[in-house]
């Protein structure tokens, strides 16, 4: 009989042996993507991307081609049209670029000062239980009530809109900061500690990089009210921007450039996360790598 | 060497307060490996927390080569028992293994010599680029164990390293201590739960009685230097203090047992 001797190799690596701790595999890839995305061809993964957008702009612009659409609708032809007449020219660095000036220096700023202020209220409980009353009536006030107020204070220009972002964009960093600080596993901050490592270096390898998880959660929430605070206090009192031209627009009857105002606002939005996803699998490999292990895979 | 004196920890928590160790004194000579052990709850961690300068104790001081410690002193190191939570996820083995010694501001050339001598020391020269949870667990308790030997410390604490480890493992880790404790004649302290891995490493094993914790026994280990996990275990010597640690246990169990309210 052959059968034995035919089966006995085919079965030996499917056979798994009692995996002892030693001979536990060892540098588990990581997998950040699904198999279906890997396995995927290229032509495939562009098809997965594209294939609702273009079906949702088809239906729109059958919507559009019927008679009856109206005049506030214009077809996605004229939308495309109008976007590029209207952002291909100087527009471009009348509206689009102050926007993206103002958004990126309040969600920077936003940024420094929740981190910075989430630190000193994760790690000292007694200014976190003297804060936390203010902080929470703070937080709870809408930021775009503050445009007129700011209006006042600061004036029309940048310095109130930029105002405007920091104030909305502060709390999702600052809170999920404090969580995260407070959060530092108390057995990793005794050995920080056995191993004399204090201070600076405490903040940098310690604190700020268990924390990361949560900071990151924190700036990926106030990256997305950014975009929507710019907007909002740039209606208000402007004469340059997005969102003022995108009012402008509406004022004026120029539709099919109201929409390209918007399909703008999308495309920037889109770009921001996915630059921000970008640098978030820069910071957090670890973390992936960490639940991914914990998960088994 | 090290120095316990007198040592008292009550935790004062509203209303009632626990003793949890109630006046510890014993020393540890320099080069000496003693493995503390007690039944469980009877304060090892805490105790191990006041002499690594972490907790502060009620009463009773602690000093290592003459100074008191009231904080981390320079010259200790401590592995915990859970390894998983004492390693730095974000960092490679190699970085783990540094950042103390980049704390301490040895030169480059130092540092380097003393990682990749650590990580030899406990077999892990093929992974010092690895991150800690592409790890086993036994593995990553040897990551910790070459932090600490890195460090070059006078003393060595150990807080049942190898509670959370598979039996295997913790055979070859039990011998990787007396291994590496013989070769750099460092002053260990281990503590533990499991007698048999108290009487199998130490030269002398200190046996503690029930919370609130005293000293119950202190009982030298007669057994040769080298030891093996066959022929040590199976020696008469080593049952016979195995068999007297046990009782020792078994008694302060039932010595000291708080009277019911």
């Amino acid at each position: 009989m052959s059968r034995p001797t035919a089966h006995e190799p085919a079965l030996e690596p499917s056979t798994p042996a009692a995996p002892t701790e030693q001979e536990a595999p060892v540098a588990r890839p990581s997998r950040r993507r699904g198999r279906a995305d890997r396995t995927a061809g290229p032509a495939l993964r562009v098809a997965h991307v594209l294939l609702l957008p273009t079906l949702l702009i088809g239906v729109y612009w059958a919507f559009t081609a019927q008679p009856g659409a109206g005049f506030y609708t214009p077809t996605p032809a004229a939308i495309a049209t109008a976007f590029v007449d209207l952002w291909f020219s100087e527009r471009f660095f009348v509206d689009v670029l102050p926007s993206l000036g103002r958004l990126l220096t309040g969600f920077a700023l936003a940024a420094l000062l929740g981190v910075g202020l989430g630190v000193l209220l994760g790690s000292n409980a007694r200014v976190r239980a003297t804060c936390e009353p203010v902080l929470e009536f703070l937080r709870a006030i809408p930021p775009p009530v503050l445009v007129p107020l700011m209006i006042m204070l600061a004036g029309i220009d940048d310095t109130m809109k930029i105002a405007v972002i920091v104030f909305g964009c502060l709390w999702p960093v600052l809170l999920n900061t404090v969580e995260g600080v407070r959060a530092v596993d108390p057995v990793l901050a005794d050995t920080a500690r056995c191993y004399g490592i204090t201070g600076t270096t405490r903040l940098r390898v310690l604190v700020l990089r268990s924390a990361s998880p949560q900071i990151m959660a924190g700036l990926r929430l106030a990256l997305a009210l950014a975009i929507i605070l710019m907007v909002i206090s740039e209606m208000f009192a402007s004469s340059s921007g997005l969102g003022f031209a995108i009012v402008q627009f509406q004022r004026t009857f120029a539709i099919p450039e109201m929409w390209a105002g918007m399909v703008l606002l999308g495309v920037i939005g889109f770009a921001l996360s996915s630059l921000f996803e970008l640098v978030e699998g820069r910071v957090l490999g670890w973390y992936r790598g960490l639940r991914a292990a914990h998960r088994g895979e | 060497m090290l120095e316990v004196t007198g040592l008292q920890k009550i935790y004062n928590g509203g209303a009632t307060a626990v003793e949890a160790v109630r006046d510890l004194t014993f020393s540890l000579a320099e080069g000496e490996l003693v493995c503390l052990v007690g039944p469980s709850g009877c304060g090892k961690t805490t105790l191990l927390k006041c002499i690594a300068g972490l907790m502060a104790p009620t009463d009773g001081t602690v000093e290592l080569a003459g100074r008191p410690v009231l904080s981390p002193p320079p010259g200790m190191a401590v592995v915990f028992q859970e390894y998983g939570r004492s390693l730095f996820a974000w960092m490679s083995v190699r970085d783990n293994v540094e950042l103390p010694l980049k704390e301490k501001k040895l030169p480059k050339e130092r540092r380097t010599a003393l990682v990749s001598e650590s990580l030899e020391a406990v077999g892990l020269t093929d992974f010092a680029d690895a991150y800690p949870w592409q790890l086993s667990g036994g593995m990553q308790q040897r990551v910790a164990i070459a932090r600490a030997i890195a460090y070059e410390p006078q003393v060595l604490l150990m807080d049942e390293p190898f509670a959370a480890v598979d039996a295997q493992t913790r055979a070859d880790l039990e011998d990787l201590v007396r291994q590496i404790w013989q070769r750099l004649g460092v002053t260990v302290l281990f503590v533990t739960h499991d007698i048999d891995e108290a009487v199998y490493l130490g030269e002398r094993v200190l046996v503690l009685s029930n919370s609130p914790t005293v000293v119950q026994d202190d009982i030298t280990v007669d057994l040769p230097a080298e030891r093996d996990q066959l022929t040590t275990r199976q020696d008469e010597r080593f049952t016979h203090l195995r068999a007297r640690v046990y009782a020792q246990i078994q008694q302060a169990k039932r010595g000291s047992a708080p009277p019911a309210a």
